[in-house]
């Protein structure tokens, strides 16, 4: 794994600058995570992506300051960020537009704020029922509450549409209802009891997180898993993501009223997760991913787990054939929810989301980690269309990717002839790491900060978080049916992006 | 249309015949994990810290184990395989949270045969259907899949007259998924007070049992029952669909005023 990322330390106020100047120049903001400790300081950490590893641009607000020149104005992607970390902090990113709590309620801010990496008392959440001001006013204009109960079985999430009928000029999402404070609920976790929380903070993509996390951890101790290893953590990553991929697919089949359709692939899923489980004992991978490597080997021998993939893999590639030609269905995805290339490129955007708007952002391509050094990856072409039927396309070549990539780490197992390390031992060490993964919903990533075996600070940041503030850019020309597919197509995760 | 058709025709019958008939995937799922009956000494107070959400506990002369905290991470039974084990087959729902603790006092064992039976004859009386409302009050998304997978070709859940419905106003029961976030327990109560009587609430998940990992934490209640009263405690993270089926044929005798002490 990585060393320790490169990491540049400025003053307060140089931070916007530096990050503007970075991302002018054609480099990727990743993301903004703060770290608190008990003395009151607040440390910013901005992830810029280029080169083999993330740098990282930090500054340090001693105890007592609460504010800083805003990254937003020139740096749109870090609106969202700098939004939690007020909610959760009570910093004031400076000459930010529109500071509207995102993870906390409106009401009662005078609390004591959670600052995840201190352990500090903590002034438990209240309900709130205020509703958020109306940003669009005009005549005829109101706003449709919709959530956050859904009608379906659907996670929490509040949206507010803001129309005159049909037409969405504007949307808001408000995600605080499943807020669950899981990044203040890692502090003082031992190691191997982190991971298990990992994978329920985006339980869709409990694999991804897991490994994240571990290679996080791993990454301080410059111990890699074994190559063996690695691959089992490939086969459980690349099932998960075309768990996750088939999961959108049905929702897009459902919402089009494609009865067939929706029972085919929906048995596809089931007989996928069923698989999942007999590989590791979970269906969704849980325990398969511990520091050090895997907690043992896969519980099918290679050849048998070899069938039962290549019937999955033939059976819903038939399927997909037929459903990529069933106008029905294509009506409803063709020209919805269209995400313009520039828009989801200054964004840096995520995953299928990225691709499907001919931005690819890929970390098993470009910051290579575990098997998939050995393997190496055939990232799906962009599709520079933008609408959720590139996004479905997209997803249909990762689907048949991920199989290819399966096949070729169960090839590559079965060739091994002694038994290998699963999981390698750990000597404790301390300080911060960073981990991560192309979960199903994009690039996912890690900071892990570790003292004496115990977790002082886990940072997740999910890609659900990153892409979930590009949907309503989505939504330009869309009525309120497009609704369910834009959402679909996206594909995201709200425990993911609330925590 | 026609390509559809035969495709879903050419597959044949995919669907469990369970509670009716058990089914060997539900039998073979590890839902549970049960503590070993032995006559060695549990007073051993380190097996209580081999669990992450402290579902273990070591009295004087036994070992509890408490199925509404455990996540099934397995961790005991790799350590201690002696004391713990992993339990295998649906039936892990229950009317009384007391019940999920395990192994009871004054049994080591569930009449498992007995309890099948139950639901088999109340599946055949049950002529009624009922009607789902899921609320998600902040889990982690994968009680999400388990729940939407009854609707799949294999769990069928209409089979048995169970449908999901979009409104509180149509539902029988109501089905809670995640640890209770504070920001769901106002949007979850109101949905409970929409719903006409006789209604009956299934907390689905240890997380909605207890908070799981996730409690104890400033954003949750450490389970749904802080905003509902719980009829129905389903463990397991996440349940397994078969665990779920069991847990709504329990809220569906709890409905009829057939519920079993179980």
């Amino acid at each position: 794994m990585s060393a320790a990322p490169p990491t540049v330390r400025l003053a307060p106020d140089e931070l916007a600058g530096a990050v503007g100047e970075r991302v002018a120049g054609g480099r990727r903001f990743a993301g903004l995570v703060a770290s608190g400790d008990d003395a009151g300081s607040t440390i910013l950490r901005a992830f810029i992506a280029g080169g083999p590893s993330f740098e990282v641009v930090e500054t340090e607000l001693p105890a007592g300051v609460s504010e800083y020149p805003s990254l937003t104005p020139s740096v749109p992607a870090a609106s969202w960020y700098e939004r939690e970390i007020h909610d959760l902090y009570g910093i004031t990113p400076a000459g930010h537009p529109r500071l509207d709590p995102l993870v906390l309620p409106l009401a009662g801010t005078d609390r004591a704020h959670p600052r995840p990496g201190s352990s500090t008392a903590v002034g438990q959440l209240t309900l709130d029922r205020s509703p958020l001001p109306a940003h669009v006013t005009g005549e005829g204009l109101f706003t449709i509450p919709y959530g956050p109960v859904r009608s379906g079985v659907f996670e929490s999430v509040e949206y507010l549409v803001e129309s005159y009928g049909e037409d969405i000029p504007h949307l808001r999402t408000r995600v605080y209802y499943k807020h669950r404070g899981i990044e203040r609920r890692f502090s003082d976790l031992r190691i191997r009891d982190g991971v298990l929380l990992a994978e329920r903070v985006e339980g869709t993509a409990s694999v991804a997180h897991a490994v994240a996390f571990c290679q996080a951890v791993e990454s301080l101790t410059g111990v890699d898993p074994t190559p063996a290893a690695d691959l089992v953590r490939v086969v459980h990553l690349e099932l998960e993501r075309v768990a996750c991929h088939l999961d959108s697919v049905i929702r897009h089949t459902e919402g089009s009223g494609q009865a067939v359709a929706y029972a085919r692939m929906s048995l596809h899923k089931e007989r996928l997760m069923r698989l999942r489980a007999r590989l590791c004992g979970h269906r969704f991978g849980r325990g398969v991913a511990v520091p050090g490597g895997v907690s043992g080997p896969l519980l099918l021998e290679p050849a048998d787990a070899l069938a039962g993939i290549e019937a999955l893999e033939e059976a819903i590639a038939k399927d997909m054939a037929v459903l990529m030609q069933t106008p029905s269905f294509l009506d409803r995805l063709r020209s919805t929810g269209t995400l313009p290339s520039d828009v989801a490129e200054i964004h840096g955007a995520l995953g299928p989301v990225g691709r499907g708007s001919g931005v690819v952002n890929d970390v098993r391509e470009d910051r290579p980690y575990g098997g998939y050094r050995l393997l190496g990856v055939d990232v799906a072409e962009p599709e520079p269309a933008g609408d959720a039927l590139a996004r479905q396309r997209v997803r249909l070549e990762e689907i048949s990717s991920s199989f290819s990539l399966v096949r070729r780490a169960l090839d590559e197992l079965s060739a091994s002839r002694a038994e290998p390390t699963w999981c390698r031992d750990m000597p404790e060490a301390d300080g911060l790491g960073v981990g991560w993964v192309e979960a199903p919903q994009g690039e996912l990533l890690y900071l892990v900060e570790v003292r004496r075996g115990r977790i002082i600070r886990t940072a997740p940041r999910t890609a659900s978080f990153h892409n979930l503030a590009l949907m309503p850019q989505a939504f330009r020309g869309d009525i309120l049916t497009d609704f369910v597919f834009i959402e679909a197509s996206f594909g995201l995760s709200m425990a993911g992006v609330a925590r | 249309m026609a390509a559809w058709l035969l495709r879903g025709l050419r597959e044949g019958v995919v669907t469990t015949r369970y509670p009716r008939r058990p089914d060997d995937y539900g039998e073979s799922f590890r839902a549970a994990v049960s503590v070993v009956p032995s006559a060695a000494s549990p007073s051993d107070a380190r097996l209580a810290d081999l669990c992450p959400t402290g579902a273990i506990s070591v009295e004087t002369d036994r070992v509890l184990l408490d199925r509404g905290r455990c996540v099934v991470c397995g961790r005991c039974v790799t350590a201690a395989p002696d004391r713990f084990k992993f339990e295998s087959g649906p039936e892990v729902a229950s009317v009384r949270r007391a019940a999920l603790v395990v192994p009871k006092a004054g049994e080591e064992g569930v009449d498992l045969d007995g309890l099948r039976e139950g639901l088999r004859t109340q599946v055949k009386a049950f002529r009624r259907s009922v009607h789902v409302r899921h609320v998600d009050a902040g889990s982690d998304g994968s009680e999400e899949w388990e729940v939407s997978a009854l609707l799949n070709p294999v769990y069928d859940v209409q089979r048995l007259g169970i449908y999901f419905t979009a409104s509180p106003r149509h539902a029988d029961i109501l089905l809670v998924t995640g640890a209770g976030s504070i920001g769901m327990l106002d949007p979850l109560r109101t949905t409970y007070d929409a719903m006409p009587d006789p209604k009956v609430v299934v907390a689905a998940g240890t997380d909605a049992t207890s908070g799981g990992l996730v409690h104890p934490s400033y954003a949750t209640a450490g389970g749904v029952a802080a905003a509902v009263p719980v009829d129905v405690w389903v463990p397991g993270s996440p349940p397994s669909p078969f665990s779920l089926l069991q847990g709504l044929i329990l809220a569906m005798q709890v409905l009829s005023g057939e519920a079993v002490g179980r």
